[in-house]
């Protein structure tokens, strides 16, 4: 499995995704293909190592999910991306895919505050349950007082 | 037996009802606790201080006492970053702190003093008082770094105390990013030295002006 078969591989499959990069192979998809393009990555390219999954605030445009996945055997690495769109902060899980997407999820509902559909165990992972907001949002203010620390 | 407290007696300080750091610092020039010693032991020495001759004796007991609580601080082991590395060489035989009487101890109820190396995390800062809060009295705290000091390169993150200052008291502030040795070395001197002046009456006694 080449860079170049997945591309086509995954243009035939979703017909909205945009598809660009050899190394890693970047996608871009609805938010409603997220589940499945993860699926299609796993089960079709060969893709079961799970690398990393965060999100990226664009402030006004909403957050977007990043989430990289490879096929160590081909060498092929997939980049797969998804637009949430302005005010929304609620995404499909990858953790019926992907098992170690689990505590990714969770650091990235810490810190982004986006609530993952499905997630068997969505709460902080990293900040303590008595933190209030999602500081690596853009609109989070550095000095939010947190007494009697800050 | 009770304790008797400092006179005239203080609140306990609670950082929410201070309005800034400076407030703060004003405040901790005073030991708020003072060093608790039972009220039989002040009763005896104000009986020998009343004693024609008798204030020898004590003057002659508390400079006796300080120099014994100067000459073995055991720091309790508290590293919480790149600081502790420093902090390891600095017990370590090259620069060895052991020759000042100082024993890295890892427990905090038989330290005098603990040395904060590194970043203090909003996470972390309930621990480190807990460690503090078990350390017997009379005890001392040296800020080490910048992190410890006022938040360093942290300070303007979400996750970081800008400076350990408003969790404990600290008496000697280390600077540098990380301090060398050397530079701890010459902290924990002049935390001696301030123990050596150090009174029953719960102030905190300016340290001698330290010429090179």
């Amino acid at each position: 499995m080449t860079a170049d078969q997945a591309r086509v591989l995954i243009a035939e499959r979703f017909s909205g995704a945009q598809v660009d990069g050899a190394a890693p192979v970047v996608v871009s998809v609805a938010r409603d293909a997220w589940l499945d393009l993860a699926r299609f990555a796993k089960e079709t390219l060969g893709c079961r190592f799970f690398s990393f999954l965060s999100a990226v605030d664009w402030k006004d445009e909403g957050l977007e999910v990043v989430c990289k996945v490879d096929n160590l055997d081909a060498g092929l690495s997939l980049l797969l991306k998804t637009r949430l769109g302005p005010g929304v902060s609620a995404c499909p899980s990858l953790v019926p895919v992907y098992a170690g997407a689990n505590w990714m999820e969770r650091e990235c509902y810490d810190m982004f505050g986006i609530a993952f559909e499905g997630h068997p165990d969505l709460r902080r992972i990293l900040l303590g349950d008595d933190w209030v907001g999602h500081p690596l949002l853009k609109s989070y203010a550095v000095d939010t007082p947190y007494p009697p620390y800050r | 037996m009770a304790v008797k407290g400092p006179n005239p007696p203080v609140l306990t300080p609670v950082w929410r009802n201070f309005k800034d750091l400076q407030e703060w610092e004003a405040l901790h020039q005073k030991r708020p606790e003072g060093d608790k010693h039972s009220a039989l032991f002040e009763r005896v020495t104000e009986g020998i201080h009343s004693f024609p001759g008798g204030f020898l004796v004590t003057t002659v007991a508390d400079n006796f006492f300080n120099w014994a609580r100067k000459s073995s601080v055991w720091p309790v082991t508290f590293g919480l970053a790149c600081c502790a590395i420093e902090m390891m060489a600095t017990f370590a035989s090259r620069f060895d702190v052991e020759r000042l009487g100082m024993v890295p101890w890892a427990s905090p109820r038989h330290s005098d003093l603990m040395i904060v190396s590194g970043t203090v995390t909003i996470k972390m800062a309930p621990m480190l008082t807990r460690i503090y809060d078990q350390m017997p009295d009379p005890k001392w705290a040296v800020s080490m770094g910048s992190c410890a000091n006022s938040g360093g390169p942290f300070r303007h993150g979400y996750h970081v105390v800008k400076g350990v200052d408003r969790v404990i008291p600290v008496d000697v502030y280390v600077p540098g990013c990380p301090p060398p040795p050397e530079s701890l070395l010459n902290g924990l001197l002049l935390l001696q030295d301030q123990i050596a002046h150090f009174r029953r009456t719960g102030e905190r006694p300016a340290p001698n002006p330290k010429e090179d």
